[in-house]
C-alpha cells in the first residue's frame, strides 16, 4: 500500500462534456485520475485514453482450460470404466464434444468472472482509493485528480474552470 | 436546452436521475395485492412439497408414471421451465450482442426470469428420478466402486448442460445487477436495505477501471452465454431424438426445440411484464414500442414452429415409416387429440393473429395471446413426450398415461415457486436496469451550440438504426 491517506481533489460535474473537459486538462498536467460515472461512456474512456482490459486473456485462458478439461474427463473417466453401451467406441468424441463444449462455456465464464474481479479490483475492501459521493450512481460524473496537499489549488481551479459544480478536497 | 433531446425509446425519460428514482420506486414497501400474490405462490409450494413427501415416502408410483409411458408431468414440466429461461437469455445476450437498444429496459426482468426458471427447471429430474437422495449419481464424482457416468448418454449431457446454463446464467444475472445494487445502496434510506446492498454491490462505485473491465467482462459473458442457450435446448431435444422412439427420432429437434423455447419465453416475459408495467406505472421504461418488438419476435418464432409442426407431419408422411406415421396420425386423432389441437391452435395459429398491428399494440391481447402459448407451450412438451411413448412399436404395449394428483400438485406448485422468487426479486432488487438504461439515454451536455444541435440531430438519427453506438459516428 503505497499510499495510505489518499489526497486529492474530487470535482462533481453534471454533464459528460465539462467532465471529459476536466479529465483532458488534468491528464495534460499529469495527474493520476480516478473518473466516476453513472454508466459507460465512450467519451470519458476516450478522454483517458486507458489501455484495452485484460479481462479477454482470461475468458481465453479459461475457456482453453474448460476445453481440455471436459476431453480429459470424459475420456478419462471413461477409459477408467470401459464399459461399451449400445456397441459405441469407448471414447466417442462426438458425444464427448458436448461435454467439452459446456465446460468450456463453464470455466470461461467462471475465468471471466474472476477477470473482471481482479482486473477491475473488485470486491473492494479497505480504505477507499479516492473520494466517493453517492450522486455518481445517480447522474453525476465526477473526477478525483491523486495530488498533493500543494497542488489542491491549481487542481481546484482547473475543476472549476472546467465547470465543476462542486469542488471536494480530500486532505486526510 | 439539455432537457430537450430524448432517447428515441424513452421519450419519457428526462434524465439520469429520473431512472434512479423510478427504479427505486418498485423497492418501496409492498402492498396488499403483492403480500396476497406471495402468499399464494408460497401456498403452491406447499401443495408441491405435499407431492412431493408422498412421491418419496410411499414411492415412485404416487406419479402416473408407468410402463410404457416412463416420462410424463415431471419430464414435460422439466423442458417446459428450461424453455422459459430461453427467452430471458436471448434478450439479455443474444440482443446485446446485436446492439437492438430496445432491449436495455426490459432485459433485467427477462433474465431474471431465466435464473428462477432454470431454477425451477432443475428441480425436476431430481423429482422424476425417484429417489432423490441419490440424485449425485448423475454427477461424475469419484466413488469407492470406480463407477462413472456414461458420457455417452443424452441424459448426462443434459446434466452438464442444465447445470452449465444455471451457473452461467446466474453469473450473468449478478454480474449485470452490481452497478444496479450500487445504485440501490446509494440511494436507499433502509439501514438494514443498504447493509444488504452494500455487501452485494461489492463496493462498486463506478470507477473508470470498473467500468472498464466490467465492460468487456459483460461482452465476453453475452458471447459464451449465446452458444450456450443454443446448445442447452439443443441438448435438452436431443434426450428425445437420440433415442429412437417415433416421434422423437428426428433431426430437426434441436432447431425446433430452440424456437419453441423461445417462443414460450417470449410468452412468459410479456405474461410477466404487462402486469408489472401497470402495476408499477412502467410505462415510460416498458413503452409500446418493446412490446412491438416482442410481438415480432413471438411471432418470427411463432412461425418457425409452426413450419417445424408442419414439418414433422411431412416428414412422417414422406418416410412411409408406419410407425412414424401412426404416431403422427394418433397426435390428431388419437386419445390425446385434445392435446395435439392446443398446442397446434395455442402455438402456430392464434400467434398469428400479431400480423395484424391492432393486435400487436394492444397490450390487452397481446397479454392474453401470451398466455395461449405458454399453456400451448406445456402441452407442445406434452404431446412430444407423452403420446410417442404411450403409442409406439408395439399395440399390446399401448397404454395411457394419466396425469396423478401428485404429478398436478407439483406441476402447480412448481409455478408458485417461480413466481415467488418473481416477487421477491421485484421488490428486492432493481428490476430496470439502471446503468444500461442511461446508455441509451442522451448525456447531459453544457455546451448546445448549433454545431452540437446538428449533431444531436443525427445522433437521433443514429440511434433509430439498431447499432445503438453512436459515439463512432461522432469522431
Amino acid at each position: 500500500m503505497a499510499k495510505v491517506t489518499p489526497t486529492g481533489v474530487l470535482g462533481v460535474f453534471a454533464h459528460l462534456d465539462t467532465a471529459s473537459d476536466a479529465i483532458r486538462r488534468l491528464r495534460r498536467d499529469g495527474h493520476r485520475l480516478t473518473v466516476y460515472s453513472p454508466t459507460p461512456r465512450h467519451e470519458l474512456e476516450e478522454a483517458l485514453q486507458a489501455p484495452e482490459s485484460a479481462v479477454r486473456i482470461f475468458t481465453l485462458m479459461g475457456a482453453f482450460t474448460g476445453s481440455a478439461a471436459g476431453a480429459a474427463l470424459a475420456v478419462w473417466a471413461s477409459l477408467d470404466w470401459p464399459l461399451i453401451v449400445g456397441g459405441k467406441e469407448i471414447v466417442s468424441l462426438p458425444a464427448f464434444s458436448i461435454i467439452i463444449f459446456e465446460v468450456t462455456i463453464l470455466l470461461g465464464a467462471l475465468s471471466t468472472v474472476a477477470g473482471l474481479f481482479l482486473t477491475g479490483r473488485l470486491p473492494r475492501i479497505g480504505p477507499a482509493e479516492a473520494l466517493y459521493h453517492p450522486s455518481f450512481s445517480a447522474g453525476r460524473f465526477g473526477v478525483f485528480a491523486h495530488v498533493g496537499t500543494d497542488r489542491f489549488e491549481a487542481v481546484s481551479e482547473i475543476m472549476t474552470e472546467s465547470g465543476s459544480e462542486e469542488v471536494l478536497v480530500d486532505q486526510s | 436546452m439539455a432537457s430537450e433531446i430524448r432517447s428515441v425509446f424513452h421519450p419519457e425519460v428526462k434524465n439520469y436521475e429520473q431512472v434512479n428514482r423510478d427504479a427505486m420506486r418498485i423497492l418501496s414497501k409492498p402492498g396488499r395485492g403483492y403480500l396476497a400474490l406471495l402468499g399464494l405462490s408460497i401456498a403452491l409450494v406447499g401443495v408441491a412439497a405435499i407431492g412431493f413427501f408422498y412421491e418419496v415416502y410411499y414411492g415412485i408410483g404416487y406419479a402416473g408414471i408407468t410402463n410404457p409411458s416412463g416420462w410424463g408431468t415431471f419430464i414435460t414440466t422439466f423442458v417446459f421451465w428450461v424453455g422459459i429461461g430461453h427467452a430471458g437469455t436471448l434478450i439479455s445476450a443474444i440482443l446485446f450482442l446485436f446492439r437492438a437498444p430496445w432491449r436495455q429496459s426490459i432485459y433485467r426482468l427477462a433474465e431474471a426470469m431465466t435464473v428462477f426458471a432454470v431454477l425451477t427447471a432443475a428441480l425436476f429430474p431430481i423429482i422424476h428420478i425417484g429417489r432423490p437422495w441419490f440424485f449425485y449419481w448423475l454427477l461424475p464424482l469419484p466413488s469407492q466402486r470406480g463407477l462413472w457416468p456414461n458420457f455417452r448418454s443424452p441424459l448426462l449431457w443434459d446434466v452438464f448442460a442444465v447445470t452449465t446454463y444455471l451457473t452461467v446464467s446466474s453469473v450473468f444475472f449478478y454480474i449485470g445487477l452490481i452497478p444496479d445494487i450500487a445504485a440501490a445502496r446509494d440511494a436507499t434510506k433502509v439501514p438494514w436495505r443498504k447493509k444488504v446492498y452494500s455487501v452485494l454491490a461489492l463496493g462498486w462505485r463506478g470507477t473508470d477501471r470498473e467500468w472498464k473491465n466490467f465492460t468487456r467482462a459483460y461482452l465476453f459473458l453475452a458471447a459464451l452465454a449465446t452458444p450456450l442457450v443454443l446448445s442447452v435446448h439443443s441438448v435438452v431435444s436431443w434426450d428425445f431424438a437420440v433415442s429412437i422412439v417415433p416421434g422423437w427420432h428426428t433431426t430437426i429437434f434441436a432447431p425446433y426445440f430452440v424456437a419453441g423455447a423461445i417462443l414460450s419465453g417470449v410468452a412468459m416475459v410479456v405474461t410477466i411484464a404487462v402486469p408489472i408495467r401497470k402495476v408499477f406505472r412502467l410505462e415510460a421504461y416498458l413503452t409500446d414500442l418493446h412490446f412491438d418488438r416482442m410481438a415480432k419476435l413471438l411471432l418470427l418464432t411463432s412461425v418457425i414452429v409452426g413450419f417445424a409442426y408442419a414439418m414433422e407431419y411431412f416428414m412422417a408422411w414422406y418416410s412411409g415409416e408406419l410407425f412414424e406415421r401412426d404416431v403422427f396420425w394418433d397426435r390428431v386423432f388419437g386419445q390425446y387429440w385434445w392435446a395435439g389441437w392446443s398446442m397446434i391452435s395455442f402455438n402456430a395459429l392464434i400467434p398469428q393473429l400479431l400480423w395484424i398491428p391492432k393486435v400487436r399494440q394492444n397490450l390487452n391481447a397481446f397479454f392474453i395471446i401470451s398466455i395461449f402459448v405458454n399453456i400451448g407451450m406445456w402441452y407442445e412438451r406434452f404431446v412430444i413426450i407423452v403420446p410417442s411413448l404411450a403409442h409406439s412399436y408395439e399395440p399390446w404395449k399401448f397404454l395411457n398415461y394419466h396425469m396423478s394428483f401428485t404429478e398436478a400438485g407439483i406441476l402447480l406448485g412448481s409455478f408458485g415457486w417461480f413466481f415467488m422468487w418473481m416477487l421477491l426479486f421485484l421488490r428486492f432488487l432493481p428490476s430496470l436496469s439502471i446503468a444500461e438504461i442511461k446508455e441509451i439515454l442522451p448525456p447531459p451536455l453544457k455546451r448546445h451550440s448549433e454545431h452540437t444541435l446538428a449533431e444531436s440531430e443525427r445522433e437521433r438519427v443514429v440511434e433509430e438504426l439498431p447499432t445503438g453506438y453512436k459515439e463512432f459516428e461522432r469522431r
